[in-house]
């Protein structure tokens, strides 16, 4: 018998290029973004270890103590340092979408991106200074 | 009857996580991730902690704080899985696991607040 044909059912062919799962090892720009997007990771993680801290508290003044030794053993001592540095990341990529993503206005007039921007970073400066004087007062 | 998606939502729950974290959790990592346990500053006293921690108003700022927190990991790490490794397929299953687990840290810290003395 002749098998020189071979007969398929009809079906359009999609034109996708199949991408591969490493696909944002391919460009800078794509690192960056799996880098920012990565920083919900460690929002996550501060988000635990001050649930720690809050328990730590409210069990008592020994536990409290033990918390603070804790925070100093070499892995979470690195841990936070690694996250901190991706907080930062965070807030400067959330801060320069943010002027984007939110149209102010006064009265009739567009309040300025730079204007927005610069908001959100005095934002930033005033919470850091009440967080810092909340904690560090009287003594 | 109109159908209602729950993105919107999910959208605004992670934006405002992230202007929140991103306002506060610098600082907060600075001085207890690095600054306190290196010794540089001293670390506050149990009875300044108590009354910090105590304040009705330090109360609602963590807890907006933490659960708001917890939504922006959920919604960016879930989107995150589905661009970076194509789990398609998974998507019910991680969207369970990444919001479910945003409500329950939400009602550990409402609770884990109750409790300060």
């Amino acid at each position: 018998m002749n098998r020189s044909h071979v007969y398929t059912d009809y079906h359009p062919r999609w034109l996708r290029r199949p991408v591969s799962t490493y696909w944002w090892l391919e460009k800078p720009a794509y690192f960056a973004f799996i880098l920012r997007e990565s920083s919900c990771v460690f929002v996550s993680w501060f988000v635990v270890y001050l649930l720690l801290l809050i328990a730590a508290v409210s069990d008592g003044p020994t536990s409290y103590t033990r918390f603070i030794e804790w925070s100093s053993t070499p892995w979470v001592l690195t841990l936070n340092i690694v996250s901190l540095a991706f907080m930062i990341y965070h807030a400067i990529t959330f801060f320069v979408a943010a002027p984007r993503a939110m149209v102010v206005h006064i009265g009739r007039r567009r309040v300025p991106e730079q204007m927005v921007l610069a908001g959100h970073y005095l934002a930033w400066a005033a919470a850091s200074a009440v967080v810092s004087w909340l904690l560090l007062r009287d003594r | 009857m109109i159908q209602r998606h729950p993105e919107p939502l999910l959208w605004l729950l992670f934006s405002a996580g992230g202007v929140l974290s991103a306002l506060f959790m610098p600082m907060l990592l600075v001085l207890f991730g690095v600054a306190f346990p290196l010794g540089w500053l001293a670390a506050p006293s149990y009875e300044r902690m108590v009354v910090v921690l105590g304040h009705p108003l330090t109360g609602v700022v963590l807890f907006g704080l933490c659960a708001l927190s917890l939504f922006h990991w959920a919604h960016r790490f879930r989107h995150t899985l589905y661009d970076g490794l194509q789990i398609k397929h998974l998507n019910e299953v991680i969207a369970l696991l990444t919001y479910g687990a945003a409500v329950a840290g939400s009602v550990a810290t409402a609770y884990l607040l109750w409790q300060i003395p």
